[in-house]
């Protein structure tokens, strides 16, 4: 494998970028180029091998030789045959674009390469050249003259890079006249890829983990234990108070899965440190699990069978538990699919009741069939109630904007609860300009499975409109974190901050609950979560009576 | 290229009556067998696209959410941009299909000063596309009063304020000239913006031309070559009432005119024109945003494998036990002749 490039400057990305320059050569003329830094590696043997997935080789993608099954184009025409006929998305949005243009500039990956191949409209007629070849009259007839081509290696290749230089963010789809969604057909290029064993290794290892150890970092049962123990060790020392937390434990009201980037690594962890703490507080009757330790899926950006796999666990373990209904941590794509898919996998198992607030006595009415609710609506709602006892001033020492991520904007519409939770834990709240925000939301650029480091040139790239708003308010208002509530954007913006704004730091929204959450005998806070000091603390007078 | 290319099938297009009825007086080819072939193939054509779509499932509840979800009574939940009832997804589709409401949304990306990008809005696509379409739409209801007789009223009303202007005579008709412009626009737009001209294939300049051809030819004959109106009304009521007749007279500009018609709606099932009817079945707009509160069912579902959490404990009971995670078996008593497969689940 080669050495992951390091990314130009960002500089030299900012001024190679001109929008109005296109290629020389007609895109069906310009063969791709693998340019390290903008891909990821190819998957290992094992990984596929674990959950009997085809072809596991040694092999790189920037080999020449990708060591196909000999029928690989058969089984790749048959993969998208199969599909044409299981997903009315992908067989209207095969035909019914008429290239107006409209998605082309809102491409995060094309806002930050150039590279028209990125253009949503573009990214798709790389696969609906070849529909059209092989599945309309015209195509077949006439060829090129219908847009159609030849499927050959490098069209499979092609297909390959830019699949992988797509979120899956539905941006795109916002502003499409008929709603074509580019995340439907990169999923489907994606299904297509894998049935050849071409995934990305950094797809691949966490779903393999995540089948069989229950997370995608594969955290064993006692180290899950140990990582959150670590968490009540660290809260114990700001707060003065000891959490409990249990695991598996059946006849718990609720189950509570987060993704399992929030049990390892920071800031994931503060996150982590709010959900406890404020449950604590509550006396919330929940339980962790460690067999179903996962929110998030990477099976996603597999297969959506390999998705339906994975999420087996989360109903099975709701009904193994007893539980009543289940709690979902911060997590965008975890989302999506907890919200439009997790409950057309799995029919969720009759112990479950319609959710409600053992706190406020809210029904959550909007989540009785699925019986999963947001841990930021659950939230949301306490607030509303004043069941918890906040004191906002805690994070004065932050300026806070809010980063919707792609998935629970674009695919549950969650807009409002976020704010208004943040609202009312931080006093200096700003938000990006509006045309960055909401369903017009920029990703991080570095969602689907793409947070790896051999392709950080594409993530810093793919990152420039989000880093670009946040720049704004950060010079505007000296914002200096950057909440938001996904567990890649935790992993992955820092990096892109670091990049591209320095001085902004990345927070979930629940440490910042956690810093404000006053709690039943807690000692004088003088830190935040992050065990950082918290201004204004020291210089006040000691001996002051505790809050 | 793909312009050369389309200008070139369009001319040959208008070629073929000027030598099939202007030379060889194939007018009854021309004026009865190529318009009800078209006709048909249209129909059938576009029935047969969208009985396909229609019959292909939708296996999971994708709506694109561009606002706030419903969830608790006191956030506002945006009725149009997360539907949560099948009458809130017909305003949604309703007012996409009337007004266009997602390409006027648009906005237009440039790199603004110190290499940053700047998002401004930009009308011209959205404004162009609403007058082309609605234009093509009146022209298309005003040309009812060649099939039927006495003309519908309605027809005569769009009529009189199509022209209302009272230009000339006959009086202009506005619809015509906004058609022309629109498409034109739409037709310059692909030639001088880069990404635009970048994508476009044959199939995008071909139907602009063709239309170009269909309005121009239009408007000659309505205002230059005169042709002889009562007789054209003769020709198309005789197609409009089955017994079709082409009487003499009716100069060669009537006949390009109707070959170019008919052959829009002979491509019409064959090229990205079906967004006609596409639009009404994308998933990311016409499904409600209830996915939690109303179950999807996948019609395809089938079983795969899972790793059940028996075979999760027989791997870690051990580890769980040491550190107090409570276990379903206790390891004395376990039994080895346990299966070791994963199960399939549905």
């Amino acid at each position: 494998m080669a050495k992951a490039a390091k990314p130009p400057k960002p500089e030299e990305i900012t001024k190679s970028l001109d929008y109005k320059k296109t290629p020389e050569t007609h895109w069906m003329d310009t063969p791709v180029e693998f340019r390290p830094g903008m891909y990821c590696y190819g998957t290992r043997p094992k990984y596929l091998e674990e959950v009997g997935m085809p072809n596991p080789r040694e092999w790189s993608s920037a080999d020449e030789d990708w060591k196909l099954p000999e029928n690989w184009k058969e089984i790749v025409l048959e993969g998208i045959a199969d599909r044409l006929n299981k997903h009315r998305s992908f067989r209207l949005f095969m035909d019914i674009c008429v290239r107006c243009g409209a998605c082309a500039d809102k491409c995060h990956f094309y806002i930050g390469t150039g590279d028209p191949k990125n253009m949503p409209v573009l990214r798709a007629e790389l696969l609906r050249s070849v529909y059209r070849k092989y599945f309309t009259t015209g195509g077949k007839l006439l060829g090129r003259v219908a847009g159609a081509r030849e499927l050959t290696m490098d069209v499979f290749k092609e297909l390959w890079y830019y699949a992988y230089q797509c979120t899956e963010c539905r941006r795109c789809s916002v502003f499409c006249p008929y709603g074509i969604d580019t995340a439907e057909i990169t999923i489907m290029v994606r299904e297509i890829i894998n049935l050849l064993g071409c995934n990305t290794d950094w797809i691949m290892g966490p779903v393999a983990n995540c089948y069989r150890k229950g997370n995608h970092l594969g955290l064993e049962p006692h180290t899950i234990q140990s990582n959150i123990e670590m968490m009540c060790d660290d809260i114990e020392e700001i707060t003065g108070i000891r959490i409990e937390p249990t695991f598996n434990r059946k006849g718990a009201e609720i189950l509570f899965i987060t993704p399992s980037g929030d049990l390892f690594g920071v800031p994931g962890v503060y996150t982590c440190m709010g959900y406890l703490m404020l449950f604590h507080e509550l006396g919330l009757d929940y339980t962790w699990s460690t067999y179903a330790s996962e929110g998030g899926n990477f099976g996603f950006f597999t297969s959506l069978e390999m998705a339906k796999r994975l999420y087996y666990k989360v109903y099975a373990e709701a009904e193994r538990l007893g539980v009543k209904w289940i709690l979902g941590g911060e997590c965008g794509h975890m989302w999506r699919l907890w919200h439009q898919y997790l409950a057309t996998f799995w029919k969720p198992p009759d112990n479950l009741e319609d959710p409600v607030s053992p706190i406020t006595g809210t029904k959550f009415e909007h989540a009785n069939s699925s019986k999963i609710v947001h841990v930021v609506e659950f939230t949301a709602d306490l607030i509303r109630h004043g069941k918890i006892k906040l004191d906002p001033s805690r994070n004065d020492h932050l300026k806070v904007t809010f980063h919707d991520s792609c998935n629970t904007s674009r695919g549950m519409g969650f807009f409002e609860e976020p704010r208004y939770v943040i609202k009312s834990v931080c006093n200096h709240f700003y938000e990006m300009p509006e045309n960055t925000i909401r369903e017009k939301t920029f990703c991080c650029g570095s969602g689907s499975g793409l947070n790896s480091s051999e392709d950080m040139e594409l993530r810093m790239r793919g990152g420039l409109p989000r880093a670009n708003a946040v720049r704004y308010v950060h010079e505007r208002y000296g914002v200096n974190m950057l909440a938001n509530i996904c567990a890649i954007d935790r992993a992955a913006l820092p990096t892109l901050m670091q990049y591209w704004v320095p001085g902004v730091e990345v927070c979930g929204v629940h440490e910042l609950v956690g810093n404000a959450l006053v709690m039943t005998g807690e000692q004088k806070r003088t830190m935040d979560l992050r065990m950082e000091p918290l201004p204004g603390v020291e210089e006040e007078e000691e001996g002051e009576e505790e809050e | 290229m793909g312009v050369w290319f389309s200008l070139i099938v369009v001319i040959g297009l208008i070629v073929f009556p000027l030598i099939g009825v202007g030379l060889l007086g194939l007018n009854a080819l021309f004026g009865i067998v190529v318009p009800y072939v078209a006709l048909v193939v249209f129909l059938v054509g576009l029935i047969y696209r969208v009985i396909t779509w229609g019959k292909t499932p939708v296996p999971f509840h994708i709506p694109t959410t561009c606002g706030q979800q419903k969830s608790f009574p006191w956030i506002k939940y945006s009725k149009l941009e997360s539907p949560a009832t099948g009458w809130e997804v017909f305003m949604r589709m309703f007012l996409e299909v009337v007004t266009f409401r997602s390409l006027f949304r648009n906005l237009r990306t440039e790199m603004g000063p110190g290499y940053r990008p700047v998002y401004g809005s930009t009308k011209w696509l959205w404004l162009a596309g609403i007058v082309f379409h609605y234009s093509f739409l009146i022209v298309l209801l005003r040309h009812l009063r060649f099939f039927r007789q006495p003309v519908p009223e309605f027809v005569s009303l769009i009529d009189s304020f199509d022209g209302f202007l009272q230009i000339g005579h006959p009086h202009l008709q506005i619809t015509g000239v906004t058609l022309l412009l629109a498409v034109f626009y739409l037709f310059l737009r692909r030639i001088f913006i880069p990404q635009v001209k970048y994508i476009s294939l044959p199939a995008d300049y071909f139907p602009l031309l063709l239309i170009m051809g269909i309005a121009g030819s239009g408007i000659l004959m309505r205002y230059f070559l005169k042709t002889d109106i009562i007789k054209v009304k003769e020709l198309t009521m005789g197609l409009a009432t089955l017994r079709p007749k082409v009487p003499d007279g009716i100069g060669v500009i009537f006949y390009i005119h109707l070959f170019l018609v008919s052959a829009l709606f002979a491509y019409f099932p064959f090229s990205k024109l079906v967004h006609l009817g596409g639009i009404f079945l994308s998933p990311t707009r016409n499904l409600a945003n209830n996915s939690r509160m109303k179950r999807h069912v996948n019609p395809w579902d089938y079983p795969v494998k899972v790793h059940t959490y028996e075979e999760y404990e027989e791997e870690f009971r051990e580890k769980m036990k040491m550190v107090g995670i409570p276990v379903e078996k206790d390891v004395e008593e376990e039994k080895p002749e346990e299966s070791e497969e994963s199960e399939q689940k549905e």
